[in-house]
């Protein structure tokens, strides 16, 4: 295994880490999207492109923002 | 239970799940090296038998066409079924005034947040374009780009005031799209029965390997896909952001 595949690797442990610990739910968010990112990479760096593709839009695109457009609601039932 | 034997029995089954995660991991085969024959013969079929350089678009529109298919639907009853549910929780005075609260919001987005997103809408259209329209040749394809075109948009909506959304996201066009290309998908589905013998099978001339056009049935599907996945994205996204908007206490 090649040292491209463990740092990918690594950066997935950590961000995944990352987002478990992060409490505050509109910065996990981010977090989560950066953790898609390094999930991605490292799909692409396995070979397997299509993968990465879809892990990018379903992770960076359609969950943070309907996330988001969640916490908006609770945010404003708390009110 | 207490906090302290709870914590002792989920510690305990964490254990037990790594150490079945290790054994499990330590009998997979090596990297690059799988065991089924499916791998290494789906390659030379998608090639010469369906004339795609992308064995994926050819696993996934020929060899499991009809799964495809049902993803399809899937995903189309699910944008119906969330766009029927929150509208039936809102009048129609409400969507009005959701609007007009948005115009407020707007004006308050930061000037290079709003300009950003107006920069990067119509290359991201451009992007997601080439990844439908490449689905055959190279990585990408139908919902991988459709997800693209429907950020571009979304990024007009985070533009706000710059460009302004009702005029590039008609719902009702939104609408059309989803459920034409999900119709197109069947269509497709069905020519292959009348034209060659079987749902699915291929019947369009197959072009040279390679080139934007062959493949045959194949550029059409993902086209197919790409509108519909790009018009479900538009219209989940945009119900729940006209959710967003509403503020029932004050209503």
């Amino acid at each position: 295994m090649s040292v491209l595949l463990l740092v990918t690797l690594a950066l997935v442990a950590l961000t995944g880490t990352a987002t478990v610990l992060v409490r505050d739910p509109a910065r996990q968010l981010v977090v989560a999207g950066i953790f898609g990112l390094a999930l991605a990479i490292m799909f692409f760096a396995f070979g397997a492109p299509d993968v990465a593709l879809s892990q990018i839009a379903v992770s960076a695109v359609a969950v943070p923002v309907m996330a988001l457009l969640t916490l908006v609601r609770f945010d404003r039932d708390d009110e | 239970m207490s906090p302290a034997v709870r914590r002792a029995i989920a510690l305990a089954a964490l254990a037990g799940l790594g150490v079945a995660l290790l054994v499990a991991c330590l009998g997979l085969p090596d990297f690059g090296h799988p065991r089924g024959p499916y791998a290494t013969a789906v390659i030379p079929l998608s090639l010469d038998h369906r004339h795609v350089t992308s064995a994926v678009a050819g696993v996934t529109f020929d060899i499991r066409g009809i799964d495809t298919l049902g993803e399809e639907l899937i995903l189309f009853s699910a944008a119906v079924g969330a766009t029927v549910l929150l509208r039936s929780q809102r009048a129609e005075e409400d969507a009005r005034d959701a609007i007009e609260r948005h115009h407020e919001l707007a004006e308050r987005t930061p000037a290079p947040v709003r300009g950003l997103g107006a920069a990067l809408a119509g290359p991201l259209l451009v992007l997601g374009v080439y990844i439908v329209a490449h689905g055959q040749l190279t990585p990408g394809g139908g919902f991988q780009g459709g997800v693209v075109l429907a950020s571009a948009f979304l990024l007009v909506y985070a533009a706000g005031h710059f460009i302004r959304l009702g005029r590039v996201k008609p719902e009702s066009l939104v609408e059309a799209a989803e459920a034409a290309g999900a119709g197109a998908y069947v269509l497709i589905a069905l020519g292959g029965l009348v034209f060659a013998g079987a749902a699915m099978e291929n019947f369009l001339p197959y072009g040279t390997t390679g080139e934007l056009l062959s493949g045959g049935t194949i550029p059409v599907l993902n086209a197919a896909v790409g509108v519909e996945v790009c018009g479900a994205i538009v219209l989940i996204l945009s119900e729940l952001l006209d959710q967003a908007m509403l503020r029932h206490e004050d209503a």
